[in-house]
């Protein structure tokens, strides 16, 4: 199998920050909250580059959806060893409305614009924590999928993958051309070393698109109410439930019962 | 009385412009700076104190380092290196060694003993020694103390005769960093025997390959602090160095000796800021967990007045370095603003730390809590690479100097 290899990285806000949701509860404070790439993401593009390290593919091609900003995304991936890099530029209201949908219908165009054999995503973003954007690309591509992938090797013109399922492990085989999201154990994700860095940023691998408004991001939209934070966590409490108190009343003595396994 | 103030003006003037300039780090430097917080908190921090419990040299983790391109920053790029400018280095720097001092110190060591090379190698001996440090992780060691002579260089007693087309070098050092793993020295022995030569013309800078026949390497020395870095004795039997191994010539190696220093100690200074940081870090985040009358320690403010004054301390000493850093990056002669650096920031990273195990109380003196490792390793800044009072020395006589003109 020879040929491109399509990867999405998404601009999420780092999983070691403290999230807060906005006063106004319209969302979580992204202002000069520092953001990086997903860590999902992350580890589909070591997969990616791995495959065009043992030959397998010819080109690996990182590709976000979003603002400014996202550029710095792909950076980063240029930096772990991918060729080119893709900016779908969306930005303001039309970057707020941005969901798996939506994205999904620009990677499909992508996929076909450049002739990709194969699509490697995260399994889901640690922001929405959607877990839709893989799926509903192959779909909308009419290709087979390959998700929460702990293992992937290549056959031929077909795919051997190793899938994280409730049950334990599932082993399948797809054609190509494909779609696979990546699981945690799917690899370790490589740093960027320093001469990578340098490169990705005085190489201008990076090409800038705009995405066709009607087609792709004013379909499908999920109207958001309302951002609240969960409730502060309660210290566990003492209960006399309703199942033991038929034991209360029959020794006729009544008892203080502290169910400990039912404090959260 | 003009001119006096028009200087002062625009001596001002271009440190606003410097301000300007630098406040704001490059997409570049941001870029690098991250890849070695990263590092510093994925590879670094967890396996710290493990190394520093058993002393072993950190290999694995200067390994990796190295594979990243994290160390060896100031090689040219024509020998292999990335030819980092001393500010984008000692960013790097502050990230690791707010990780652990100690290994950082062992990657820093290499920029030490590989600087007279840098500054002063013929194309072949770069292309040789400097060639190989970016081709394997190779390390090397500066070698200039000796048991009896540490601030005074010109007191070393190492000799080395010229015989034929070789120097035949016999003498003791001591206290090398990477002693042990180098795999070469860069080596200050005194070729002129007559006591009334001037230090200038006294002393040859040489590269000494480490496995040499007549090098003996000390045992690894326990210290109190930084103690998974390597530093040994080494006595130089007999030893014989090829002419092509010196640097410039005879007689020159005071001057390249001391001339590393204007850019390792911006370095030194950064690595010790990063200790005091991750010192200020520690305790800010017991501040404010730790529960006294009451209420979190942190907004007592016995102990709120002890950070605010740990902050100040980690932020001047930031500004020091990287002022010291983008002089000699802009050709300057930067020893005036390195040995405050260097000074400034030895002098603090040991106040900011003992102050953190304060805040920590009790646990803090505890080795299951990480401040008094900081403050264990906190001590050497104020001796290596320019003792607390030689910096004095120099800051002085650099600015009567000025006065004087």
């Amino acid at each position: 199998m020879s040929g491109r290899v399509l990867v999405g990285v998404k601009r999420v806000i780092d999983y070691a920050v403290k999230i807060r949701v906005k006063p106004d509860n319209t969302g979580v404070v992204t202002d000069g909250v520092k953001h990086s790439m997903n860590p999902f993401c992350e580890i589909a593009v070591e997969e990616a580059v791995k495959l065009k390290e043992k030959k397998l593919i010819k080109e690996v091609v990182a590709v976000s959806c979003g603002p400014q900003q996202s550029q710095e995304t792909i950076r980063t991936a240029l930096a772990m060893g991918a060729d080119r890099g893709i900016h779908v530029d969306v930005s303001g209201k039309d970057y707020e409305n941005l969901g798996p949908l939506q994205v999904s219908k620009i990677l499909a165009a992508l996929a076909k614009q450049e002739d990709a054999q194969l699509i490697l995503l995260g399994k889901q973003a640690i922001d929405d924590d959607c877990n839709q954007t893989g799926q509903m690309t192959a779909a909308l591509l009419d290709w087979p999928q390959g998700t929460f992938a702990s293992e992937v090797s290549l056959e031929g013109d077909k795919i051997n993958l190793v899938r994280e399922i409730d049950g334990g492990l599932e082993h399948i085989k797809i054609n190509t051309p494909a779609v696979i999201t990546a699981d945690l154990r799917l690899n370790t994700p490589r740093y960027a070393t320093l001469p990578n860095i340098m490169d990705s940023l005085m190489n201008n691998e990076t090409e800038l698109h705009k995405p066709n408004h009607r087609t792709s991001l004013c379909v499908g939209l999920i109207p958001l109410f309302e951002t609240v934070a969960p409730e502060d966590m309660q210290g566990g409490t003492d209960r006399s439930g309703a199942m033991l108190r038929h034991t209360v009343l029959q020794s006729g003595k009544p008892k203080r019962i502290i169910l400990s396994c039912l404090c959260i | 009385r003009v001119n006096h103030e028009c200087m002062s003006c625009t001596k001002r003037f271009a440190f606003l412009n410097w301000t300007e300039q630098h406040w704001k780090l490059t997409d570049q430097q941001k870029e690098f700076q991250q890849l070695a917080r990263r590092f510093a908190q994925e590879e670094i921090i967890p396996v710290a104190p493990a190394y520093d419990k058993s002393g072993e040299y950190p290999f694995p983790i200067i390994k990796k380092a190295w594979e990243l391109g994290l160390f060896n920053g100031h090689i040219p790029q024509e020998y292999g290196g990335m030819g980092l400018s001393i500010f984008d280095s000692c960013l790097i720097t502050e990230e690791l060694a707010y990780g652990c001092t100690g290994m950082q110190t062992a990657m820093e060591a290499n920029s030490l003993g590989q600087m007279p090379v840098i500054i002063a190698g013929s194309d072949a001996q770069k292309k040789k020694y400097l060639g190989r440090l970016t081709e394997e992780p190779l390390m090397c060691a500066y070698c200039v103390t000796e048991p009896g002579a540490g601030s005074d260089v010109a007191g070393i007693k190492t000799r080395a005769v010229k015989m034929g087309d070789e120097y035949v070098v016999n003498g003791q050092k001591m206290w090398i960093t990477n002693g042990g793993k180098a795999n070469w020295y860069f080596l200050l022995a005194r070729t002129n025997s007559d006591p009334k030569c001037p230090a200038s013309k006294a002393f040859t800078g040489f590269i000494v390959d480490a496995d040499t026949p007549g090098v003996q390497i000390g045992r690894k020395e326990m210290n109190m602090g930084q103690r998974c870095s390597d530093t040994r004795g080494i006595t130089f039997e007999d030893v014989r160095i090829p002419k092509e191994n010196v640097l410039i010539g005879e007689g020159s190696g005071f001057k390249i000796a001391m001339g590393a220093f204007d850019n390792t100690r911006p370095p030194v200074a950064a690595g010790a800021t990063g200790l005091a940081q991750r010192a200020l870090d520690e305790a800010t985040s017991y501040a404010l967990e730790r529960k006294t009358f009451g209420k979190v320690i942190a907004e007592h403010q016995a102990v709120s007045f002890l950070l605010a004054e740990m902050v100040m301390k980690v932020e001047l000493a930031r500004m020091a370095y990287q002022r010291a850093a983008w002089e000699v990056d802009q050709g300057r002669r930067n020893t005036y603003y390195a040995s405050i650096a260097k000074a400034f920031a030895g002098d603090i990273a040991n106040q900011v730390a003992s102050d953190a195990v304060q805040v920590f109380g009790g646990n803090g003196f505890n080795s299951e809590y990480p401040v008094e490792k900081l403050m264990r390793d906190a001590k050497i800044y104020q001796i290596y690479e320019g003792t607390a009072q030689i910096q004095r020395l120099i800051i002085a006589r650099e600015h009567l100097g000025r006065a004087k003109k």
